[in-house]
């Protein structure tokens, strides 16, 4: 099995963040980054894979030079090798520059599986994926959270998350792209042995030329989303009384919440599923 | 490994010569392994200790071990155990780091550092191969929990006065040990102790004692005000037959391990202090941002504010002087023929350089935790006092530091008695740089330049403060040539100044070092945690020198010296109340401790 886990880095959960001067992203200066949580979740899908059907896991990361040290941890975790996309053209890209990028980097490396997170916590587009697999003529399953590889490696039975608690499961040729639920399995921590010998790993560094990729293909030219402008919403306060019983009283302040999406903030399956829906509809 | 190498400097000689900012080791200097391995034990404590703090507390058995052996899983019990006895081998750094981690709750860093530190290190630096290759993979592995039992109920401080006793048998082929070790940690899990007794009753010397062995048992768990998740019972000896291979190290020189390894333990209990207190002032920084009264945040009080600055302040304070420390360590241990016979000699030469640092690490950073975890409880209020609020608990935890590995009193007396030996060996020349600056107040004072480089009038002030000392100890061991052992309250004044002296000056070269690599626009906050701290302690080393004075001179001689010392101490104090109001806005954006 050739398995390829794709890492996103992220400003870390808790940051604070501004808004740039051009009013249509986020000031990168005095952000810490963080490996993509769903990421992490499908990294540790693909090293069990491996455990299991024996191979070889490779993690890739586009980014300036800081994703570095998602790449490391990710070789600490027990990645084989990385591949490391980087270019000042990249700047600015959307999911499609970056999965065209991505699908040219690895055209002729014969994966069979690759993982992903179902979503970036910055942008949540939940998209890199997607597109990646259709630029490969790959099959592809979203929102994952079980991944069974068939003994001959031909096949995946995947079950996916659909929304009210219901699930699906499918089977799907591989080599296949699957996007991973965050939670789905307990990520395993970066042993001290396994940081020391990650140094000794190798990573490949591919730029944009080396993708036959020009400049009007990558950034915001080659994006197809165009950013107009980023704000803080705007906090509106509210009182509300709630009528009736205690008892009605809660039921109407249940549906009310979740109606208004207050679960967001939890850190579950739920809110994935939430934060997706509020993107799709 | 840091990138760069630091000079290598000896131990103490920072009282004496001026060290570069290049030269010092700090946590921006940190690898990426290094972060890699501080994040990994700090998912560690997140995820598997601080969720079972209530169970531990409670005493629920068996805890202690599973969490040490996920730990070792990880390969954080190993870190120090060299690769070849299934350890990960690594730098003084990387096991400093996880040291710092460990402290996110006192009783597994109490724990932790039992086994992994005071427990193993004697093995791995005494031990014969054959105890290496018996004892080190298990304890690597925590199948095997190790514990360190020097204390008696009779002989704390006074450790050689240990009344255990141990005669061979007559076949010669074991030891047969007596007595009764006191306050032992992990005493009620581990299956190795590493014990010292007197062999034909004068001779001492270290012995590792396996659990199982006939004669050795265990007391009942101590009821202790803090670290309560953490095991202490006494080791009981009796007619213990402890068989001859496990001496470790030599007969009759039990003392070089045990205080050796004390040298270790003080400086990772240290290391432990700064995790604790990062975890209690950002505990207190959320509670002072949530609590109003009188219509307001208590954050926004002048009051609270002066606490949070000065908890903040003293954090950066306290990691500063551990990472300089370790880097120290770290040089000369690199210096050192790993496969050389003479190695383990020349490891334990190069901790004992930093024996004075060690001493002064363990004492200024128990102080700083105890300061900490009570200015928080205060942050709290009655809330405080509660136990449904962890800072209840860090208040009672921070305690034991001031009191185990040496308690601060034996560790202040060892600061000064440690330079004075040295000085006096010729291996410190502290008595030449004592002489310049008795010349030098009795000549004509030179007029100072005036610099208005950042920082220059910090700089200014702590190298007064050196002369400062240099002035007190020189007198009073003028005056009082080979009692001064004797003069007790002198000798911790004096220890205080040095401890002084390190702190400011390992925090000033950590700013100065940023400023060169980032600018100073990116340390602003940090610049003025050091004036708080140079400019806060410049009157306190004023009138600790003149207790010294005051008290070994008097007459024309003590006039002449106090007109020094008014010329050392001289200053024009800043606005230190705006400096703090500034460092606690700050705190209260970012809402956590922010400046390392
Ligand atoms: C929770 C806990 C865990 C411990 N774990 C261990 C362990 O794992 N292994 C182990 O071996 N020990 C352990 N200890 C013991 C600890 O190291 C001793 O308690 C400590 O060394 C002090 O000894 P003591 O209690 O006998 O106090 P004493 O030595 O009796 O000291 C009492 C007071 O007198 C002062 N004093 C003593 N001598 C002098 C002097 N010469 N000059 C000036 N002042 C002096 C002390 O500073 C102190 O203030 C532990 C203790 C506790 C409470």
């Amino acid at each position: 099995m050739r398995i390829l886990a794709c890492l996103k880095q992220v400003p870390e959960k808790d940051s604070r963040y501004k808004i740039d001067d051009t009013a249509t992203g986020i000031r990168e200066e005095d952000l810490v980054f963080e490996t993509n949580e769903s990421d992490v979740y499908a990294l540790e899908e693909a090293l069990r894979l491996k455990e299991k059907l024996g191979g070889e896991v490779v993690v890739l990361s586009l980014g300036e030079e800081r994703v570095l040290k998602t790449i490391k941890s990710g070789l600490a975790m027990g990645a084989d090798s990385a591949l490391h996309l980087t270019d000042p053209a990249f700047r600015g890209s959307d999911a499609f520059v970056i999965a065209t990028s991505i699908a040219r980097a690895i055209s002729d490396q014969n994966f069979d599986v690759i993982f992903t997170g179902v979503q970036s916590e910055d942008m949540a587009f939940a998209q890199t994926g997607t597109i990646l697999a259709q630029l490969l003529g790959w099959s592809h399953a979203t929102i994952v959270m079980e991944v069974n590889v068939s003994e001959d490696g031909k096949n995946a039975r995947v079950k996916r998350e659909l929304e009210s608690n219901l699930f699906e499961v499918v089977e799907i040729p591989l080599p296949a792209v699957l996007t991973i639920q965050s939670g789905i399995n307990q990520p395993r921590y970066a042993t001290l042995k396994g940081i020391m010998q990650a140094k000794k790993k190798g990573i490949r560094t591919l730029s944009a030329q080396d993708l036959g990729l020009k400049n009007s293909q990558l950034g915001s030219m080659g994006s197809v989303v165009d950013h107009q402008k980023m704000f803080f919403p705007e906090k509106k306060k509210k009182t509300v009384i709630l009528e009736g019983t205690p008892e009605e009283a809660a039921r109407t302040l249940m549906e009310r919440l979740h109606k208004e999406r207050c679960f967001s903030r939890w850190p579950s399956a739920e809110r994935n599923s939430l934060c997706l829906a509020r993107f799709w509809f | 490994m840091p990138e760069e190498t630091l000079a290598l400097v000896k131990g103490g000689s920072f009282l004496i010569q001026e060290t570069s900012p290049e030269d010092v080791f700090t946590p921006e200097d940190f690898t990426e392994e290094h972060r890699m391995i501080a994040q990994t034990a700090q998912q560690f404590m997140e995820n598997e200790v601080l969720p079972r703090i209530e169970e531990m507390e409670n005493k629920e058995e068996g805890i202690n071990e599973d969490l040490l052996r996920k730990a070792a899983e990880i390969g954080l019990v190993s870190a120090a155990i060299p690769e070849q006895y299934g350890g990960a081998g690594l730098d003084q750094i990387s096991t400093t780091i996880v040291s710092e981690k460990t402290g996110l709750y006192g009783s597994f860093a109490t724990t932790f550092g039992a086994h992994a530190g005071i427990g193993t290190l004697p093995i791995i630096y005494f031990g014969t191969e054959q105890q290496k290759a018996k004892y080190l993979p298990r304890l690597a592995t925590a199948e095997w929990i190790a514990a360190y039992a020097l204390t008696e109920a009779e002989s704390g401080s006074d450790a050689l006065a240990a009344k255990t006793t141990a005669v061979l048998s007559p076949d010669g082929k074991h030891y047969i040990l007596n007595g009764t070790k006191m306050w032992i940690t992990n005493a009620g899990f581990a299956q190795v102790f590493i014990t010292f007794a007197k062999v034909d009753g004068e001779k001492f010397s270290c012995f590792i004692v396996e659990r199982n062995f006939p004669g050795a048992s265990t007391g009942a768990e101590e009821h202790k005000m803090g670290i309560r998740g953490s095991s202490t019972r006494t080791l009981i000896l009796e007619n213990a037959e402890v068989p001859v291979e496990n001496v470790l190290g030599e007969i009759g020189r039990g003392h070089l391990i045990a205080f050796n390894i004390l040298n270790f333990g003080r400086f990772k209990l240290g290391a432990s202090a700064v995790s604790g207190i990062k975890y209690v002032t950002n505990e207190a920084i959320r509670y002072a941002r949530e609590r109003h009264q009188f219509g307001k945040a208590i954050i926004d009080f002048g009051a609270i504010q002066h606490k949070l600055a000065e908890m903040a302040v003293r954090i950066f304070c306290a990691e500063s002087m551990v990472y300089r420390t370790v880097g120290m360590i770290d040089t000369a241990m690199r210096s050192i023929d790993q496969s050389s016979p003479l190695a383990t000699t020349e490891i334990l030469k190069a901790i004992e350089e930093y024996a004075v640092e060690c001493s002064i690490i363990k004492v200024a950073n128990s102080e700083i935790l105890d300061f900490i975890v009570d200015e928080a409880v205060q942050i709290y209020g009655g809330y405080g006092y509660s136990q449904d609020y962890p800072v209840e608990r860090c208040y009672r935890d921070a305690r034991i530091n001031r009191i185990f590995e040496g308690t601060n009193e034996i560790n202040r007396l060892l600061i000064t008695g440690m330079l004075l030996k040295r000085a006096m060996k010729g291996q410190l020349p502290l008595t030449a740089a004592a002489r310049n600056v008795l010349n030098e107040i009795l000549s004509f004072p030179s007029l100072e330049e005036e610099q208005n480089d950042l920082l220059s009038g910090e700089r200014r002030i702590l190298t007064n403060c050196k002369k400062t000392l240099l002035l007190a100890a020189g007198v009073a061991v003028q005056k009082h040539r080979d009692s001064i052992s004797d003069q007790q309250e002198v000798l911790s004044l004096l220890s205080d100044l040095v401890i002084a002296i390190f702190a400011m000056e390992s925090m000033l070269l950590r700013v100065l070092k940023g400023i060169a690599r980032y600018g100073a626009s990116k340390l602003e906050i940090q610049i003025k945690a050091v004036q708080i701290c140079v400019h806060s302690a410049l009157p306190e080393v004023e009138n600790k020198a003149k207790q010294i004075l005051a008290a070994v001179s008097e007459g024309d001689e003590l006039r002449t010296q106090l007109a020094a010392l008014r010329r050392f101490t001289k200053n024009t104090p800043l606005n230190l109340i705006s400096l703090r109001q500034a460092i606690a806005q700050k705190l209260k954006e970012e809402g956590k401790y922010f400046l390392s």
